[in-house]
């Protein structure tokens, strides 16, 4: 059982940045992400993509806003549960439990919901005939590559994910390449390497294609796809492969009794607190009547909901008010010189 | 202005008057019109303000943007005439546009 003064759920940019403001004002936090790294959306949908209204910083891309927030962080050490999703979420006495799907648990009397629009989850095939095979002959991630040894294997999509396995995977099986139109979003290089498997022969494939269904009888046996006119294609398969990016789910959070208003959670603009005490969202997941889904305003949001964390974790003292500018004990926080 | 008309998947249209400058996302997320997520908020970074528009209007809105086409790669069950809602603009010459609303957005 880890105890901390505060939880962050997501570290996206509102993460980070409610994390440096908790340690600024002498609070421990730690952080859970559902991905296996630090960034969120910035990160997972648009790390090359530039941002041009982050305070103080006319360009900057979703991967450096990263990089600098967690530059911001570093005077701090603190913990990253990365590939975890929180699942859990009870009150016992003043504080709040708190357990991960990979059986981490917390105890704190402060929750900060920073988590963007939810954790990401693999987009799945339409198809409903594929969910009795999902996790076993139709996967949507590689574990062990081992497993397609001499087999089968057709892959579904036009990103770097799935060209890099069809590559990675022609060397020790059989590859079909389906993808629904002919162009790829995947790196040129990747692209080029791509075709000239498939002009020797060594991937089989097909564009203008999507999967229409599946078959077989306690393991997957044959896939049917069908192209841009409608004409169908059967292909004896032994895995099916999709690599359709992520999607965003509100998962769990929609289990922990607190008022939500679509896919977004209802805090006040004072503490950015939800119905229950003691637990706060900020960043793209809260909503508040005038709410702007802008970075910025998560940075804004992190900075009170942080104050607010004091008084549940610190009930016997009284927080103070102190700029980074002239604050001795911020200064030392931070292991920088005072005048 | 322009009347969009939204038909879900279902059959159940909804048409509504949408002011000028807003995009059909936006449109619809206005109106509370079921079926259009738009999880990202308009960025073109989630694909779940995907729809499909009929051939005799595809040509009459606004060509599709760069990257929209990698987005609906990852739509659900995206079709020739699929389109991201929240990169078709509105204005008068898309007067009576109907888009239809897919199975579901993710």
């Amino acid at each position: 059982m880890i105890k901390t003064d505060a939880l962050i759920i997501g570290a996206g940019p509102t993460g980070l940045f409610t994390a440096h403001q908790l340690k600024l004002i002498g609070l421990d936090c730690e952080i859970v992400d559902n991905l296996d790294k630090i960034g969120g959306q910035c990160i997972e949908l648009y790390p090359d993509k530039p941002i041009y209204d982050i305070p103080a910083i006319p360009e900057c891309t979703g991967e450096e806003l990263t990089n600098n927030l967690l530059e911001q962080l570093k005077p701090f050490n603190i913990k990253f549960h990365l590939g975890e999703r929180v699942d859990e979420l009870k009150k016992d006495n003043e504080k709040w439990k708190v357990k991960t799907s990979k059986g981490t648990e917390f105890e704190t009397p402060n929750v900060i919901i920073a988590g963007g629009v939810g954790s990401f989850e693999p987009r799945k095939f339409p198809s409903k005939e594929c969910e009795q095979f999902e996790n076993k002959t139709i996967l949507y991630s590689i574990k062990d590559k081992k497993i397609f040894d001499g087999k089968t294997v057709s892959i579904f999509g036009g990103g770097d994910s799935a060209l890099d396995w069809a590559l990675e995977l022609s060397k020790t099986s059989k590859v079909n390449l389906i993808h629904r139109r002919d162009e790829f979003r995947a790196a040129q290089a990747t692209v080029d390497k791509v075709k000239e498997l498939s002009n020797a022969g060594k991937i089989n494939l097909i564009t203008n294609s999507q999967l229409k269904t599946v078959s077989g009888n306690g393991k997957l046996e044959e896939i049917e796809i069908e192209n841009d006119n409608k004409e169908t294609k059967k292909l004896k398969t032994d895995f099916a492969l999709g690599f359709f990016g992520l999607i965003m789910q509100l998962g769990p959070i929609a289990n922990w009794g607190l008022n939500l208003n679509k896919k977004t959670v209802e805090v006040d603009t004072e503490k950015f607190e939800t119905n229950q005490k003691g637990i706060y969202a900020v960043g793209d997941i809260c909503n508040y009547p005038g709410k702007l889904r802008l970075i910025l305003s998560g940075f804004h949001e992190g900075a009170l909901a942080a104050r607010a964390c004091f008084k549940l974790a610190r009930p016997n003292e009284k927080y103070r008010f102190e700029f980074t500018t002239s604050s001795k004990t911020i200064k030392n926080r931070l292991g920088v010189k005072s005048d | 202005m322009a009347k969009i008309t939204y038909i879900e998947n279902n059959g159940k249209s909804h048409s509504v008057d949408v002011a000028d400058g807003l995009t059909v996302m936006e449109g619809a997320v206005q109106n509370n019109i079921p079926g259009i997520d738009a999880d990202c908020g308009g960025g073109m970074a989630c694909a779940t303000c995907h729809v499909y528009v009929k051939d005799e209007w595809f040509d009459k809105i606004n060509k599709k943007s760069e990257g929209e086409d990698d987005m609906i790669d990852q739509a659900y069950e995206p079709k020739k005439n699929s389109r991201l809602s929240c990169q078709i603009l509105v204005s008068p010459e898309i007067d009576g546009l109907e888009v239809h609303l897919p199975v579901k957005q993710v």
